[in-house]
């Protein structure tokens, strides 16, 4: 597992580092719970523009954050006061250093112009709240493994977008060639990914939920 | 079924809770969550909900006092207040804030003004079934697994 760790740079463990970002006091404190249970560190804060400041994308030391962590994925809310986690994502995603930190977005409203336009910007998925611990474990084990092909491959398939096709095909269509879309935009494809089910997630959830 | 009596008892609150429309789903998923390291982790939720979500009661409040309502500053919070209530699993307070959310949209003011009273009722008829709830649970000890409801 050398070589995860390697890529994955979060000190001796390798440990993912979650950088997830709420307003809400009460759902903080549960997102950090089950990223905890999915053995993650996290780090929460309470809005875009701390996260941009502990990402140091305001002019601050770059993506090893206070305490030199190398964050590994952002999970940030969609409706927030000042910036919204859509914003919070766009800043992210033209930040050269930090473009290639896959975002989740949390919303508890299911509107379909919502979910296109941050998937379009390059959310790696759309989760709708009340997130559930099934959805952490499965989004951090993807980033993991992420991690460990990158290092195989010494590089990845570089994509902002997903593929229209993956917007309106049903689930069972998707091919699962390399080069074709994956939920975490890094044309990995080891065949313990689930990429059909992934992708039919995103729609799945929006019809699961009430 | 369980033995003892105390934990017996917990099993028919928990049970009559989820049967009685108070809670729902996401109640279950906190519950998976708490383990020995953390054996009061719901009832903390819990708490924090109901302190952090009496400000927006109290703003929901003043706002109702100022006419012409601002519908659109009603929605923001109830907004707010409804994504906490969920968190939480509180089945009857979400559903009494969607409600009161279409009435905004409708600009409705009397459906909010009814609505929100019923909300409060929901709201504080939960807070003392939970707060007895626990009660109980700490006396009982740690249970062995979340009981699925249905």
């Amino acid at each position: 597992m050398e070589v995860a760790g390697e890529v994955l740079q979060s000190g001796s463990s390798q440990e993912l580092h979650v950088l997830a970002v709420d307003d809400s006091y009460v759902d903080r404190k549960v997102i950090e719970k089950l990223l905890k249970i999915s053995s993650c560190k996290v780090t929460a804060v309470e809005s875009g523009a701390r996260a941009l400041q502990f990402l140091g994308l305001d002019g601050g030391k770059g993506s090893l954050g206070f305490n030199g962590l190398k964050v590994n994925l952002i999970m940030t809310d969609y409706s927030m006061p000042g910036m919204t986690g859509y914003e919070l994502l766009k800043k992210i995603k033209r930040s050269s250093t930090f473009r290639e930190i896959p975002v989740v977005i949390m919303s508890s409203e299911n509107i379909l112009t919502r979910i296109d336009s941050c998937l379009e910007e390059g959310a790696e998925e759309f989760l709708v709240k009340p997130v559930k611990l099934s959805d952490v474990k499965r989004l951090t084990k993807d980033c993991v493994t992420r991690g460990e092909t990158e290092g195989k491959d010494g590089g990845r398939v570089d994509k902002r977008k997903l593929e229209d096709d993956n917007h309106t095909s049903s689930s069972s269509s998707i091919p699962s060639s390399p080069s074709t879309t994956t939920s975490f935009g890094c044309g990995l494809a080891t065949s313990e990914l689930p990429l059909s089910p992934m992708h039919s997630s995103k729609r799945a959830k929006l019809r699961d939920r009430d | 079924m369980e033995r003892n009596p105390l934990r017996r008892q917990l099993q028919l609150m928990r049970k009559s809770l989820f049967d009685q429309g108070y809670l729902d789903e996401q109640f279950v998923q906190l519950e998976e969550l708490q383990d020995d390291t953390n054996p009061n982790f719901v009832e903390e939720v819990v708490t924090l909900y109901y302190r952090d979500s009496a400000r927006l009661v109290l703003n929901i409040e003043q706002a109702l006092e100022r006419k012409p309502y601002n519908f659109h500053k009603l929605d923001a919070y109830m907004h707010q207040f409804k994504g906490s209530s969920s968190s939480i699993g509180a089945k009857k307070v979400k559903a009494e804030s969607t409600l009161f959310r279409e009435y905004c949209k409708s600009g409705n003011g009397e459906g909010c003004m009814r609505c929100f009273q019923q909300l409060k009722k929901e709201y504080a008829t939960l807070r003392k079934k939970l707060e007895a709830y626990f009660q109980v649970a700490r006396q009982a000890g740690p249970m062995e697994t979340a009981c699925r409801p249905k």
